[in-house]
């Protein structure tokens, strides 16, 4: 028998490159309130056909349509307002900080421009003594839990507002009181930090829930099978999450295996998971509090997908422009999110576009006095601000500091 | 021995500074940490810390004196059991950098030291710790293999404090893969002695997740070969996270496990990590050599607010030894132990190594030779201390340990002793280490690449030149 096909090696390509139109035929879309709302206890094997289709509450009107509006309740206009204000906090304070790493103020930034709704969402439906075990990009969950953006801006610029006292990488913050993890440089490390956290609030038997994020290109470290598997067995009270932004660095969705959708992953693992438009604040406010009121009641965790699109650059090294077309962001069929909750909220009533500008107005300048505080106290300009506290280099290191340490750092002079 | 007090530098490039003022006065008690003294530049004032404990014995420098030399003695410590009043207070403030007149003469071999000596190689006597008085009082003494004593000890931590549990691969149903975790599982239940499912990155990082929220596991690698796979979790998580999140968010966990060379299971189980751990600044490595010092650090380990790696050995397990029956039979870490005292030569080593080096020891006295062995019980912090003054006394030394012989542990003891006893020396520091190879499957090519009494006994010879 003669041998007519051989194995071929097949690179995944994405639909469009620089030069081309873009595409996006290969992300299945659901129309508005076409997913229904399951009950938060509803069995993993029930959620499977979840997994490849796209939750939605925000029409091409803006009105908020289906079964997880319904879920969601009539939700007061001061909460959607917040989600707005923080989303458009978020957005200006991510453009200053892009602007400051090219003054040569700071020397890392990952910007979250156009994944807003998921971050500022989310944050709002958790409680205090809950967990985010977030990544670099999501300036938007410390915006909306009311993180200081002089501290935020501190640990940017290296000088002594940084909670940190110069000792982490920006934008690697974290923030025990705002239930924010230490964001660790290694993807994916927190991923299954946050299952084993949630086992052992299970263990105490509180009720406090630990939300696990990771992007699309980080699902393929082992980290994150892992916690799926560990969620799988032990079914601590913890959110999955894996914001698909299309884009891992210059690796496009396919690399990573997003042939098929992310949320399909629970489903060898018998888990129950969602997937979800991103970039519809409502549709994240409603399977916000679907899922943590599921994995708080001891329902189980549940993977939740959130399909949006990176409009930024990866981080201030990328430039995305060399591989993928410009006009990408335009063409992403979910929209911007501030413009679609912005919409809606006019046409409940809740909004106008002149306290739209109004508000804009009055957050650029809180983002701008921050900034102009926090630059006040030292920046990276000239090989950095220097106003760290000398005397916290050797501290935390160990809970008390021990002898070596402690001659080491007589030895500096500090 | 006393210990001197020397003026610290305000910065690298400091020369001298003013003694502003005291804050201790002489027969004060002193911990570690408390600031006893003040100083100053024109530039900068800063707090003088204590490092050792003790009490302030005789303050060499008054409050108000200007210019004292970098690394004068200002003060003298006595430490517990001294009599403050007798200690020596020769020196003084005139020998700037240089060696101080009691430690020279605590050392008949040592030529005192050049004015311009590099800070490095200061003549400073050194104290050994004392390990004898850490059997709690009428404690009855057991005894037991290492495995029931490493049992009893997360036992014991278990019923003391609801927050600790055990996981790991096997722990639970099997009673552990080499039977350490006997018996938990029936008293604890499933919710304290957790099976996990085979993936020691899975579940090292669920453990770092559990003890940032605040419990104390104990994670059962089931050898820390198989730990390979989550030493990222161990080191830049766990041993960091403390430090990145400037203090806000700690990690009381223990990793635990057989480490080092069992027999006939080749290159990928027999690895020694001894020295790879001992690295990481934020882990705190023990490796016991016996039954007790395993109980003892054990405890000392789970109650410890750090990450603590904790290698064990498998071929020990089984070695019996005296245990004190004590539910507060907790042992310092960070201190060695003279397991064998002796005048001629200085044999420092940890875990099994000890085997070879006690062995060792008594065949060299057949010779004549009156070997001091050091268990150093803890790699990391190291007691360098008991070493250098063991050094201090014999002049030469030889290291053992089953890892290999670039940057090892016995490389650590070689550099610091180059540093802080170079003076003392007679002979260079000679390391015996396994073969620089991956460990080979046969019998006799294992016996081979491993370090042996014989080996031992020849370097000791080396250093003595017998």
């Amino acid at each position: 028998m003669t041998q007519t096909r051989r194995p071929r090696l097949h690179v995944p390509e994405p639909p469009a490159r620089p030069g081309q139109t873009p595409s996006f035929a290969h992300v299945p879309l659901s129309p508005a309130g076409a997913v229904a709302c399951p009950p938060v206890d509803v069995s993993p094997e029930d959620t499977k056909d979840f997994a490849s289709r796209l939750i939605r509450v925000l029409d091409d009107e803006g009105r908020a349509v289906g079964s997880w509006a319904d879920f969601l309740g009539a939700s007061e206009g001061d909460v959607l307002r917040r989600g707005l204000r923080d989303m458009m906090t978020t957005r200006f304070l991510d453009q200053r900080m892009l602007l400051a790493h090219r003054q040569g103020k700071t020397t890392n930034y990952a910007a979250s421009t156009g994944e807003e709704a998921i971050t500022c969402g989310f944050q709002r439906m958790l409680s205090p003594g809950d967990m985010n075990f977030p990544t670099y990009r999501q300036s938007g969950l410390l915006v909306s839990a009311g993180f200081p953006l002089t501290n935020f801006m501190g640990l940017q610029f290296g000088n002594d507002l940084d909670p940190l006292e110069g000792k982490n990488l920006p934008p690697m913050h974290s923030s025990k009181a705002h239930g924010f993890f230490t964001v660790s440089g290694n993807l994916a490390t927190q991923y299954v930090q946050a299952v084993g956290w949630a086992m052992a609030s299970a263990i105490d038997g509180n009720d406090r829930v630990a939300a696990a994020w990771i992007g699309d290109g980080a699902t393929a470290e082992g980290d994150f099978h892992s916690a799926l598997l560990y969620a799988s067995v032990y079914r601590p009270p913890v959110v999955l999450n894996i914001t698909n932004n299309q884009w891992a660095i210059s690796s496009f969705v396919g690399i990573a295996g997003g042939h098929v959708p992310f949320a399909t992953r629970a489903h060898g693992y018998g888990l129950a998971s969602l997937r979800v438009d991103g970039n519809d604040f409502l549709a994240v406010l409603a399977v916000s509090k679907w899922a943590i009121a599921r994995a708080r009641q001891g329902y189980g965790p549940v993977l939740i997908e959130w399909v949006t699109y990176r409009a930024a650059a990866h981080s201030t090294s990328d430039d995305p422009s060399v591989y993928r077309p410009k006009e990408e962001a335009a063409a992403w069929p979910l929209g911007d999110p501030i413009e679609r909750l912005k919409r809606h909220l006019i046409a409940a009533g809740e909004w106008s576009e002149e306290r739209h500008e109004q508000a804009r107005v009055e957050i650029e300048e809180e983002v701008l006095s921050a900034q102009k505080e926090a630059e006040s106290r030292g920046t990276m300009i000239g090989g950095g601000g220097g106003t760290a506290p000398l005397s916290a280099m050797f501290e935390g290191v160990y809970k008390e500091m021990p002898e070596h340490l402690r001659r080491q750092r007589q030895k500096a002079g500090i | 021995m006393p210990i001197d007090v020397l003026m610290p530098a305000l910065s690298p490039t400091m020369e001298k500074g003013n003694l502003a003022k005291w804050l201790k006065a002489e027969g004060d008690r002193i911990k570690p940490g408390d600031v006893i003294a003040e100083i100053e530049t024109d530039k900068a004032t800063m707090e003088v810390e204590a490092v050792d404990e003790g009490v302030l014995a005789k303050i060499l420098v008054p409050a108000g004196t200007a210019d004292v030399s970098v690394n004068a003695r200002i003060a003298v410590i006595a430490s517990d059991g001294e009599d403050a009043s007798s200690v020596s207070t020769a020196g003084g403030a005139s020998l700037p950098g240089a060696a101080d007149a009691s430690a020279a003469a605590a050392s008949p071999k040592a030529e005192p030291a050049p004015v311009s000596a590099p800070q490095t190689q200061q003549a400073l006597a050194a104290a050994a710790y004392d390990a004898s008085s850490e059997v709690p009082a009428g404690a009855e003494m057991v005894v037991m293999t290492m495995r029931e004593a490493l049992r009893d000890a997360m036992a014991e931590e278990m019923r003391r404090d609801g927050d600790v549990f055990v996981m790991g691969e096997e722990v639970a149903e099997y009673q552990g893969a080499y039977k350490v975790t006997q018996g938990l599982l029936q008293e604890f239940g499933p919710k304290r002695v957790i099976d996990t499912p085979i993936t020691e990155h899975g579940f090292a990082g669920v453990g770092v997740g559990a003890a940032l929220a605040g419990l104390k596991p104990v994670v059962e690698f089931m050898t820390f070969n198989f730990a390979m796979q989550a030493i990222d979790q161990i080191i830049n998580s766990a041993a960091k996270t403390l430090y990145m999140s400037g203090g806000q968010m700690g990690c009381s966990i223990v990793f635990r496990g057989p480490n080092g060379a069992a027999a006939r299971v080749a290159a990928q189980h027999s690895q020694d990590y001894s020295a790879w751990y001992s690295q990481i600044p934020g882990l705190l490595v023990i490796a016991p050599s016996n039954a007790a010092d395993a109980k003892g650090l054990l405890k000392a380990a789970i109650r410890n607010p750090n990450p603590v790696v904790f290698l064990e050995n498998e071929i020990l397990y089984g070695q019996s030894a005296p245990v004190p029956k004590h539910d507060d039979f907790v042992l310092p870490i960070g201190k060695a132990r003279i397991a064998r005292p002796g005048k001629d030569v200085t044999i420092v080593s940890f875990s099994i190594g000890m085997t070879y080096a006690l062995k060792a020891a008594e065949e060299l006295a057949k010779d004549g030779v009156d070997a001091e062995v050091i268990d150093l019980r803890t790699i990391r912090p190291m007691d360098i201390e008991t070493v250098v003054a063991s050094v201090q006394k014999t002049g030469r030394c030889v290291t053992v340990e089953e890892g290999w012989p670039q940057s090892g542990v016995g490389s650590e003891i070689s550099a610091q002793i180059m540093e802080r006893a170079f003076d003392w020396l007679d002979a260079p520091v000679v390391r015996v280490t396994g073969k620089d190879v991956p460990m080979p499957y046969a019998a006799n090519l294992e016996k081979l690449a491993l370090p042996s009494v014989a080996e031992v006994v020849q370097a000791v010879r080396s250093v003595t030149y017998r």
